[in-house]
């Protein structure tokens, strides 16, 4: 059975819905961004896979640009957890609620 | 025969890439990423996810080899499972959390929750579904080895796009000096 394209797409929108899934479900702030980590992962498969499909190049400079925003946003993400931890004691984010109201 | 170098380091390492031995593999890492990442939502301690979501990273690297895209594969191994998931597993450790209690009643916005993600992936599935005959041929597999090189990888990213690599480096540079500064204990 050949592997085409669509096999790749297919389980990169599988764990795209799973991301999104645990980024409304979970309530702990740390797995929230592992599961934005998850998700801009299943975007880089689409993209390779295209870009190796289409033997351009392009897509994969996409993706090295991704991994690079991905490494960013994780910095300042727990940067940010860390320091409401510091002032709530805690990183479950029903308890943060300090712009609500 | 292929008579290409990198293509020979990916027979080392997986057997002769015949469309049986590419497809057994894509089955086996897919099964394992979407196993993991379903892991990593259902665990209720930090660090088990945390775990869980390195496997899932290690399976989509070996996804990228099944394309021969090595670049992408090794800077997937280094950057996600290396760097950033250490970064993680740090703040996990460093804020020593406990698991969060259960939540006792149901919850109306985790059921709509569940019906918008079922909503999506529909959607996704169904723009997939109605793509098909409009994704492009494939090319060979010598083109497809030949683009994933970190040779014409490096050729397209030193040149074309070196001013978007530069706009990234200052990105990642204010990234590091936003988070020192945010995560740095005030003074009282």
């Amino acid at each position: 059975m050949e592997i085409t394209l669509n096999w790749y797409l297919t389980l990169s929108a599988l764990l795209f819905t799973m991301g999104v899934l645990g980024f409304l479900f979970r309530r702990n702030a740390i797995v929230m961004l592992m599961c934005v980590e998850l998700m801009l992962n299943s975007v880089n498969i689409s993209l390779v896979a295209l870009s190796q499909s289409m033997a351009d190049t392009a897509g994969q400079i996409l993706v090295f640009f991704v991994m690079s925003v991905a490494a960013a946003e994780a910095a300042v993400g727990l940067a940010l957890v860390i320091a409401i931890f510091r002032n709530k004691l805690t990183i479950d984010v029903t308890q943060i609620n300090l712009f609500k109201y | 025969m292929v008579s290409d170098t990198r293509f020979i380091r990916f027979w080392i390492l997986f057997g002769p890439p015949t469309l049986m031995t590419a497809s057994i593999l894509f089955f086996v890492l897919a099964t394992v990423a979407i196993a993991a990442a379903l892991g990593m939502l259902i665990s209720r301690n930090p660090v088990n996810s945390a775990l869980w979501l390195i496997l899932n990273l290690f399976c989509v690297a070996g996804l990228y080899l099944t394309v021969n895209a090595e670049f992408i594969a090794v800077i997937q191994v280094l950057v996600y499972a290396g760097a950033i998931m250490v970064l993680f597993l740090f703040v996990i450790m460093l804020l020593n959390l406990a698991a969060l209690p259960d939540v006792k009643s149901i919850e109306w916005r985790r059921v709509i929750a569940f019906f918008l993600g079922m909503g999506l992936l529909a959607m996704l599935m169904f723009v997939i579904a109605s793509s098909l005959d409009m994704l492009p041929d494939p090319v060979s597999l010598e083109a497809a080895a030949e683009t994933g090189s970190a040779t014409e990888l490096a050729k397209v990213l030193f040149t074309r796009y070196a001013m978007p690599l530069e706009i990234i480096g200052v990105l990642l540079l204010a990234a590091t000096i936003g988070a020192v500064v945010i995560a740095k204990r005030k003074p009282v």
